[in-house]
């Protein structure tokens, strides 16, 4: 299967143009292909495939070629960082990844070292997509860098929301039993009490990942508690079934959720009762409704990647910034680029994103949308298919999600 | 009150489903002595034919035909693959039905894709029976738990009061005997297999829309069947109901009470190291892990399940 799924991925970059030749710059994409996360895996790689592929039509990175390499992780860590060294022996220097915090972490330790001991052949980690805000945090380092905002700062957003909600009294926080769920009921307890001490925590639920089929008895909880709020970071199934279960026993809560909008999410959830659902993310297409070009793109890439939607507007910022920082660096050296892209501001399809020196933490907009009926107006893009799509409620500056940072860097 | 009635409703409710999934597997343990790993793949098959029969001409026509057609899949399986391999004996049998499983697993992606498919519940189903607290109660529920129940009485009454029912008992301890009356043993096999795979292709059609119909749909209920046959007693489909309905009301109990492990140990006078992690650990947590543990001691304590009449 994990051939196949490379020869899937290595299908869809022979429409690339590139000629591999001694000077393009190679970048390896290390992502679950095979397994239950393909889906997610081969999302993510076609966004990064997709940007490879205009940038080499307009003259590459920096002038040079993009060679775009994708291994499979299968979603282990130890399986990317047998990828990592395949890839290093064919001599990558950027390396790019996120579907999973445990793999982020692995990879990000293992370039580290890689990177004290090969001086000459330094790599650089660029992370789009997982969120453990210990990755820059105590785990910082010099070659990772985020370009999505971290777990808390996420909630730090939906809080603010929650703050500014009048008729929010109740919350119900549910979530999966793993590090990421644990810290999402730890930090939204502690947010909360800190900007609406009048709203109360009615319950706080964690459940095995993907080991619960009916999650009616939850719901029948929520709806006992008297909670107008859930908020959850479960996804994929576990969301999609809670979701579920909340309309067949026609729970009234709104559901503020991290992942509703990721890759299979609108897919999985059209069933939702219009306006319940509510999304977190620096992007939804209908905030660049407007933006004619953009759009063209975005249904180019649709058409060609079916059923996989365009939703990740951070990796196109990212490999802009990439493109930037070469470019400022005159150079394709991981260390000149890292020192180019700290601090870099930059002027992506939302606006000024902001790549922070202290923990290479990117600050961008975030966008607080509900999921509702397709309208033609605020609404004029519809998700996955499903005549639904995000409609924004709330804008997060920033400014207003940036956390303090415990990154020590150590710099080379 | 009314939260303990739901909470009732959703325990049986769940316990209903899980024996829909499990009635099968059983019918195909107690009856072949086959032990069919591939079982929750036929359920998915089920819920993927449903789907498709679904996208043509609506939810009642693959209610009725996708079983048949699993049913079918079922029958060909067992008369080109099973029938050969269970010469060799049990192992051969696992390792065949486990690739199986596997062998779907991929396929199935390959036809429909990795993500979920839009199979809905059909329009005359939707909605609330009846409102308890605030919280409704769906009519498909209702219809998830009456199929059961059908299922239930259809199979009972097959095996026990109908001519075919006594040859299919029959032909299990005399196939020589039987086959020497001039009946057609291995068609008798492949049509028991069949009906397995059917029922696990029924519950696929009614489990797709109420849950989610995915790839990985047979992977998350292929354990769960396994413990409710064990607990039941291998080959026993009073047991294996019995054991769906404990699982069930375990399941959902363990959500809705808010005790924490420490809490249910002091009941019989045990403590748990104060300040430690597993001090800490509450019951929803500790939910999904129940059955499985009541798995264990039951293999321990009672190696022949609630109602199983051999010892293996």
């Amino acid at each position: 299967m994990s051939k196949f799924a490379c020869r899937m991925a290595m299908a869809m970059l022979a429409a690339l143009p590139a000629t591999p030749a001694a000077a393009d710059i190679k970048i390896a994409v290390i992502e679950g292909l095979s397994g239950p996360f393909a889906r997610s895996g081969e999302t993510l790689l076609a966004h990064v495939a997709g940007e490879a592929e205009l940038m080499n039509k307009n003259g590459g990175l920096n002038g040079e070629k993009i060679e775009l390499i994708p291994f499979d992780s299968k979603h282990s860590p130890q399986e990317a960082l047998v990828q990592l060294k395949a890839a290093t022996d064919q001599g990558v220097r950027y390396v790019m990844q996120g579907a999973s915090s445990g793999v982020s972490f692995a990879l990000s330790d293992a370039i580290t070292k890689w990177n004290a001991r090969n001086p000459d052949k330094t790599v650089l980690f660029l992370n789009y997509t997982s969120v453990d805000p210990s990755l820059t945090n105590e785990n910082c380092s010099f070659w990772h860098f985020r370009f999505e905002a971290h777990a808390d700062m996420k909630l730090e957003a939906i809080t603010n929301v929650l703050m500014t909600t009048k008729d929010a009294k109740k919350v119900y926080l549910i979530g999966q039993d793993n590090p990421a769920g644990q810290r999402v009921s730890k930090v939204t307890k502690k947010m909360l009490s800190m900007k609406r001490p009048d709203i109360q925590i009615v319950g706080d639920d964690i459940h095995a990942p993907g080991k619960v089929k009916d999650f009616a008895p939850y719901v029948s909880k929520i709806i006992a508690s008297g909670a107008d709020s859930v908020v959850t970071a479960n996804f994929g199934n576990d969301l999609a079934l809670l979701l579920k279960a909340a309309k067949d026993a026609d729970m009234k809560a709104r559901v503020y959720t991290f992942y509703a909008g990721s890759s299979g999410g609108p897919a999985s959830i059209d069933f939702a009762p219009a306006g319940q659902v509510i999304h977190i993310a620096d992007w939804h297409r209908n905030i660049t409704a407007d933006d004619a070009p953009l759009n063209a793109w975005i249904d180019g890439f649709n058409q060609k990647n079916r059923p996989n939607e365009f939703m990740y507007i951070r990796i196109k910022n990212m490999m802009g910034m990439l493109n930037k920082a070469m470019t400022m660096a005159k150079s394709q050296d991981p260390k000149a680029v890292a020192l180019a892209l700290e601090d870099m501001h930059y002027q992506g399809p939302t606006g000024d994103v902001w790549m922070r020196r202290d923990d290479h933490q990117i600050h961008m907009t975030q966008y607080v949308s509900q999921f509702v009926e397709q309208d033609g107006d605020a609404v004029k893009y519809d998700s996955e298919g499903t005549g639904k799509g995000w409609k924004t409620i709330d804008t997060i500056r920033a400014a207003d999600s940036q956390l303090p940072t415990t990154c020590a860097m150590e710099r080379p | 009150m009314d939260f303990v009635v739901i909470t009732l409703l959703n325990s049986v409710a769940y316990g209903l489903l899980l024996f829909m999934l499990s009635s099968g597997l059983t019918l195909i343990f107690s009856m072949m002595g086959v032990l069919n790993f591939a079982h929750a793949s036929f359920y998915m098959l089920g819920a993927y034919f449903a789907y498709q029969i679904s996208t043509w001409s609506g939810f009642w026509l693959g209610l009725l035909l996708a079983p048949l057609l699993v049913g079918g899949v079922g029958m060909l399986v067992e008369w080109h693959g099973l029938r050969h391999v269970r010469r060799f004996g049990h192992v051969a049998e696992l390792l065949f039905t486990f690739g199986l499983a596997i062998v779907f697993e991929e396929l199935v992606p390959l036809i429909w894709g990795k993500a979920s498919v839009p199979y809905a519940v059909p329009a005359q189903l939707e909605g609330a029976l009846f409102s308890l607290h605030g919280a409704a109660f769906p009519i498909y529920k209702g219809f998830m738990m009456a199929m059961s129940l059908g299922m239930l009485a259809a199979l009972y009454g097959v095996l026990t009061r109908t001519r075919i029912g006594l040859i299919i008992q029959a032909s299990l301890t005399k196939p020589d005997m039987v086959e020497a009356l001039g009946h057609n043993v291995p068609r008798i096999t492949m049509l028991l297999f069949g009906g397995g795979t059917a029922l696990a292709g029924l519950a696929g059609v009614i489990g797709g829309n109420a849950f989610v119909t995915e790839p990985s749909m047979a992977a998350s209920v292929g354990f769960i069947v396994f413990v409710i046959v064990v607990v039941g007693g291998l080959g026993s489909l009073g047991g294996a109901f019995l054991a769906s309905l404990l699982i069930g009301a375990l399941q959902t109990f363990s959500v809705t009470l808010d005790v924490t492990l420490q809490q249910v140990l002091t009941l019989i006078g045990l403590s748990l190291p104060a300040d430690t992690n597993l001090a800490r650990v509450s019951l929803v947590q500790l939910g999904p892990v129940l059955p499985y543990l009541l798995m264990v001691a039951i293999l321990i304590l009672r190696p022949r399940g609630l109602m199983g009449v051999r010892e293996s």
